[in-house]
């Protein structure tokens, strides 16, 4: 189902032809980021901390190196020290991050890395390398880490946003602060007000596809990089800052990406497989395991969130009061910035306080995730506003209409909202028949909703029209969920000429010009935005060679389904293949770049309806229809609009009901497999019904939004309210597992 | 150290090659016979990334030793297509939009191959049930079982 407002009658933009890179992957011979061998290339091993926060005294890799086989070993001695070359604190956590120097913050830090013929003597080498420590104490979570006396990750850490500053260090690393109005006379107005405690764990992301990295690296400075990345600019840009060289020395290849959702914005392997293969004078291939993925990458941040809210009987909402704390891991850099501009943004309140921190703690060091920080903030508020509505009688949908953010609505993070759709999504859930499907016993109904901003950012698009009128379409964005076939769609309808006849590929960092990462929900909006630019200039240097074969002033000439044609008929059409075939004498070449700052994001809203059934003498819960309303702005490519919707949704149902970080009292984690850390699979789950709407973003020439990401926020609050609704359990612990549930229960029966 | 000496049959074909006894099947398939289609996504047997037939059984190739494929049949997803004409199964994923990343793909493809030569009619849990081994972060799963679903159709039509 769609709702389309002001269809303007597109041949190609939102159709669902197959996706340019599909036969690779169907057949195998797509190459991700493990799949490449190099004549001569070592394998590469990483060697990780056993300890969650320990001071490393000595590091023995006399043995390692007089190995059989063993080409190359690295220590973070074999970096530069970025601190005394005056670098940014940013760029320090990264590079000590990549590699640790003093100190190790987490258990899967990374201490050294071996180069050698094959796996097997790379792991021996590995093994061998001695590093001793001395076992420091460490704090796993936002109470540990703010505990008075806590021991501290960061000596120097002093809390930036606090005015004055605090003049004692601590583990947290930042404040945010954002209010409106008078809280006390807000709650004061309220007839109702409801104020819970909330509690979620560290989840990843789960990407199918270990990193992967292979690097090579000439005897002049210069190395080339393949690796599975969400952007290969910016591994690039990472890369050279730990190495310490410019990023003109790297050139940086995308291989076909095997899923990231904000996991593969970051560099881990990179840098090392470039000093490794110079030391080694060869190719050399880094790929982790599970067990490495899930101890040492993403994840997202553990919680604890309050929030106390009132409202008036006639459902407006008069106050809300957040207070969060995030985990970061091992350095300042947790979403909550996001999590406190996201989590009431979908509603107009006028009096609030929300004011989070940004907590270190040993753990690896969180890394984006589709919608970063806000999924958790809205478990807390849309958990909140379920049980209001429940407490004044009013249906779910019509609370959150009353105080739905529209057009001109004050952002609670600041500006103004242009045009959005969220009351559009509310009403396609209302509209929709799951909304008054029947219910059996112990099943139950939740709603929630959610906004994400999504990002512009820079983008850049080189089209080549081909000598027989074909056209390639060349971006810098990884492509990790079908924008190639976003890419050449905006081309087909732009050019006028079929969809077949346009191919899009994604070029390496010395072919195409800068593209930020894909992430934010940004590359159909802003790339696909670079990819408009540079069609709309091919078409102006199009008609300028028809004018000027005909010898008419180029206004005379029009530009209509793929041909250049003559204002009043005076002469017979030019097609892109005529025009293409005499580009030689018309001017030389066909072809325009296009480089731009994104001029408008588009925000993006979600609401979803779950039904779950929860056995009442298990705990355990099974959602069995489910319904997901997003503004998609416009949907170019409506097959990867629904996968995306659909996807979020199904991490979203994972997040609430299985998915969590278990560490030991040693801070060591329990569960780094997916046997263990078990992400739903296709018997867990229903169909996960669409329903994308279609409010145009007035900034994009086709009106896209962004899609990647508010898919995911709804889903653990939607889940939540659901089981609320079968067997009245508030649920405020993520994850709703069996136990939980049961727990709750028995509390129910006492 | 002296490696061991492997005949096997690999998509039809005739296919020998030298492994250490401790090299999984999936490294030998990757590294020595240069098929990088199946995938290491956990490297357990959890995620099913690496399925492959072997002798009409579908396979975590990551469990599996490479001596122990001696003599056998093996089927992996670059020797799904026939002679360049692609199995139902593929063509239903590329038309249902039934991948996003791809990384799965090949996994999902053995496996479903796999049920729909037992069971040429599965209902939407069969089909559920028998790709539970295979895990997909992507996609919700939604579009994989409606393109199973839908090759099952047209080979049951053929």
């Amino acid at each position: 189902m769609a709702i389309t407002e002001e269809n303007p009658g597109y041949k190609w933009v939102g159709t669902r032809p197959i996706r340019p890179d599909g036969l690779e992957k169907v057949t195998g011979k797509a190459q991700f980021g493990a799949d490449l061998m190099l004549p001569g290339m070592l394998f590469g091993k990483v060697v990780r901390s056993p300890h969650a926060h320990a001071r490393i005294i000595s590091i023995d890799t006399t043995a390692a190196e007089a190995m059989v086989g063993v080409k190359a070993v690295i220590t973070g001695g074999d970096f530069p020290d970025l601190a005394a070359n005056g670098a940014h604190p940013s760029e320090i956590d990264v590079a000590n991050n990549t590699i640790a120097r003093e100190k190790v913050l987490y258990e899967g830090h990374v201490v050294a890395a071996v180069a050698a013929t094959t796996r097997e003597q790379a792991e021996a080498a590995a093994e061998a390398v001695e590093v001793t420590y001395e076992i420091l104490s460490h704090v796993l979570t936002v109470d540990e880490a703010m505990a008075d006396g806590a021991p501290l990750l960061h000596e120097g850490m002093i809390t930036k946003g606090v005015d004055p500053a605090p003049e004692e260090a601590s583990n947290v690393a930042s404040k945010i602060l954002h209010e409106r109005g008078d809280l006390d006379q807000g709650f004061g107005e309220a007839d109702v007000v409801v104020e819970r405690e909330f509690t979620t764990k560290p989840v990843h992301q789960g990407y199918i596809e270990p990193h992967a990295a292979v690097a090579d690296a000439n005897s002049d400075g210069r190395a080339h990089i393949w690796c599975s990345s969400q952007g290969h600019f910016q591994m690039r840009a990472y890369s050279a800052s730990v190495l310490g060289i410019s990023p003109g020395m790297l050139k940086v290849t995308a291989a076909e990406i095997g899923g990231g959702f904000g996991g593969k914005t970051v560099i881990y392997l990179e840098p090392l497989a470039v000093r490794l293969s110079q030391r080694a004078g060869r190719p050399v291939k880094l790929v982790m395991d599970r067990d490495e993925v899930f101890r040492a990458t993403g994840p997202t941040s553990g919680t604890r969130i309050k929030v106390k809210m009132g409202v008036a009987k006639d459902g407006k909402i008069t106050a809300a009061e957040v207070w969060m704390a995030y985990e970061a891991g091992a350095y300042a850099g947790s979403p909550v910035g996001a999590a406190g501009m996201t989590a009431i943004a979908c509603y107009d309140i006028p009096n609030f306080v929300v004011e989070g921190y940004d907590v270190v703690c040993n753990k690896p060091r969180v890394a984006a995730y589709r919608a970063p920080g806000a999924p958790m903030a809205a478990f807390a508020v849309e958990s909140v506003l379920d049980e209001l509505a429940r407490d004044i009688g009013m249906d779910p949908i019509d609370i959150r209409l009353a105080n739905a953010a529209v057009e001109g609505t004050q952002a609670s993070y600041g500006p103004k909202f242009p045009r959005i759709g969220f009351v559009e999504t509310l009403e396609a859930i209302k509209d929709h028949p799951n909304y008054t499907a029947d219910l059996g016993p112990n099943q139950g109904r939740g709603i929630a909703a959610g906004f994400w901003f999504n990002a512009g950012m820079m983008s850049s698009a080189t089209v080549h029209i081909n000598e027989n009128g074909t056209a390639t379409v060349v971006t810098g964005s990884p492509d990790i969920g079908g924008s190639r076939q976003s890419m050449a769609l905006m081309a087909a309808e732009e050019l006028g000429i079929p969809y077949e006849s346009i191919k899009a590929v994604v070029a390496d960092t010395e072919t195409v010009g800068f593209n930020d990462v894909t992430g934010g929900s940004r590359v159909t909006l802003a790339t696909g935005a670079a990819v408009v630019d540079a069609c709309r200039l091919i078409i102006e240097d199009l008609r300028a060679r028809a004018a000027k074969t005909w010898d008419v002033e180029l206004d005379q000439v029009e530009w209509v389904d793929g041909q250049a044609q003559h204002a009043e008929g005076a002469q017979p059409p030019l097609s892109l293949k005529d025009l293409a075939a005499k580009s030689g004498r018309t001017g030389g070449p066909i072809s325009a770049n296009a480089s731009l700052n994104s001029r408008g994001v588009g925000a993006g809203f979600s609401t979803q309806l779950c039904d779950v059934e929860v056995d009442p003498e298990t705990g355990v819960t099974r959602v069995v229809r489910y319904l997901t309303a997003q503004d998609a702005g416009r949907a170019i490519s409506p097959d990867y609009v629904e996968g995306q919707m659909q996807g979020g949704v199904v991490q979203g149902i994972g997040w609430a009901l299985n998915e969590e970080y278990i560490h030991d009292s040693d801070g060591v984690m329990e569960n780094p497999s997916f046997l263990d850390y078990r992400i739903p699979v296709a018997s867990d789950l229903p169909m996960i019904d669409c329903a994308i709407v279609e409010v145009p973003n007035p900034a994009h020439p086709y009106g896209v939004r962004g899609v990647g990401e508010v898919g995911i926020v709804p889903p653990m609050a939607a889940v939540g309210n659901a089981i609320n609704d079968a067997l009245d359990v508030r649920m405020t612990d993520l994850p709703m597992s069996p136990v939980k549930v049961l727990e709750a229960l028995n509390e129910q029966r006492d | 150290m002296a490696r061991t000496h492997i005949t096997t049959v690999v998509n039809g074909d005739e296919t020998e090659f030298l492994t250490e006894d401790s090299t999984s099947l999936l490294n030998a398939l990757r590294d020595e016979v240069g098929l990088t289609g199946a995938k290491e996504g956990c490297g357990t047997g959890d995620c099913g990334a690496c399925s492959v037939m072997v002798d009409d059984k579908v396979t975590c190739a990551c469990l599996v030793f490479a001596p122990e494929v001696d003599g056998s049949t093996i089927l992996t997803v670059e020797g799904l297509a026939d002679s360049g004409e692609l199995h139902p199964l593929q063509q239903c994923f590329l038309e249902g939009a039934a991948l996003q990343c791809g990384i799965c793909t090949p996994g999902f493809l053995i496996s479903a191959k796999a049920l729909l030569d037992k069971n040429p009619d599965p209902t939407e849990t069969e089909i559920r049930y028998a790709l539970a081994g295979n895990l997909c972060r992507c996609t919700g799963y939604d579009k994989i079982i409606r393109a199973v679903q839908e090759a099952a159709r047209e080979m049951r039509d053929q």
